[in-house]
């Protein structure tokens, strides 16, 4: 059962992610790649989100699983990430690939800390 | 020695999407179903991977997400050597790409659990290994995909030499 959560989960997040490529890339004409990084940021603030609520006992185990590990999981990349991280310093745009680093990892965090936050004032 | 990769400003930096190939063209939505059905796949198999390995290496309460990191410097790793081959020797079925790049690759690692342990070892009031946590990720995640795109290219050339 477990295993099924998180395999419907992801099946779930990484068509999302594929998606929000694909619209993302359809309005912006940038070097910079938006859509994961859209993707990375609101992946990180559901997580934040549902690691909040699961501390506070508003959400159990098998949501943690296909929430958290199936579709979060899968609506995030670490690898997408580095290697378009790659190709930015190959092309020659070094500016653009630090500010993804730095963009993504700032970003993030944010998100998940801002997640746990309103996870807490909602079921602490 | 000619380059293998020579740099290319004006192509699109996103390995998820091809806009030059028709299928990924937004709009052609038929078209997608089967580029959706394989990253669904795909993504399901590599988070599939990613929980075996977090119930074969647990990580313990406000432990050091050891488990994690491997896993997405090793996603890291493959997919260095994945979009060289398919993009200078392997000429693949279309959907290979969507199958095992966006989706098994993108499904097996992730950056919320990465974003979500660094705060959880923040409140767990240890700072400086989430702060070793974060770098070293970084660090051997970059390292992973450059060394790994870097030594594909070499066997690459040195095999069609």
């Amino acid at each position: 059962m477990n295993w099924l959560l998180v395999l419907a989960g992801a099946a779930v997040g990484a068509p999302l992610r594929y998606l929000t490529d694909v619209a993302v890339q359809k309005r912006h004409d940038t070097v910079f790649p938006w859509g994961t990084f859209t993707a990375n940021v609101a992946g990180c603030l559901v997580l934040g989100l549902l690691t909040g609520a699961v501390t506070y006992g508003a959400a159990a185990d098998p949501v943690r699983l296909l929430v958290g590990t199936g579709l979060c999981g899968a609506l995030t990349t670490y690898s997408t990430f580095s290697y378009e991280t790659l190709r930015l310093a190959e092309s020659g745009a070094g500016f653009f690939a630090a500010a993804n680093v730095a963009a993504s990892v700032v970003a993030g965090l944010g998100a998940a800390f801002v997640g746990v936050v309103v996870a807490e004032a909602l079921w602490a | 020695m000619k380059p293998v990769h020579p740099p290319a400003v004006g192509e699109p930096t996103d390995p998820d999407v091809d806009l030059h190939i028709p299928v990924q063209r937004p709009g052609a939505w038929r078209a997608q179903v089967p580029v959706l059905a394989a990253v669904a796949l795909g993504g399901s198999a590599g988070a599939a991977a990613r929980y075996g390995a977090s119930l074969l290496w647990p990580t313990a309460d406000g432990g050091f997400p050891w488990t994690t990191l491997v896993v997405n410097a090793a996603g890291c790793a493959v997919i260095g050597v994945f979009m060289v081959v398919i993009s200078d020797v392997w000429a693949a079925h279309r959907l290979v790409r969507p199958f095992f790049g966006t989706g098994v690759l993108g499904g097996f690692t992730t950056f919320s659990t990465y974003a979500v342990d660094i705060q959880q070892l923040v409140d767990a009031d240890r700072a400086r290994a989430a702060l070793a946590y974060l770098g070293l990720t970084l660090l051997v995640a970059l390292a992973a995909v450059v060394s790994a795109a870097w030594a594909t290219r070499r066997i690459v050339t040195w095999r069609q030499a």
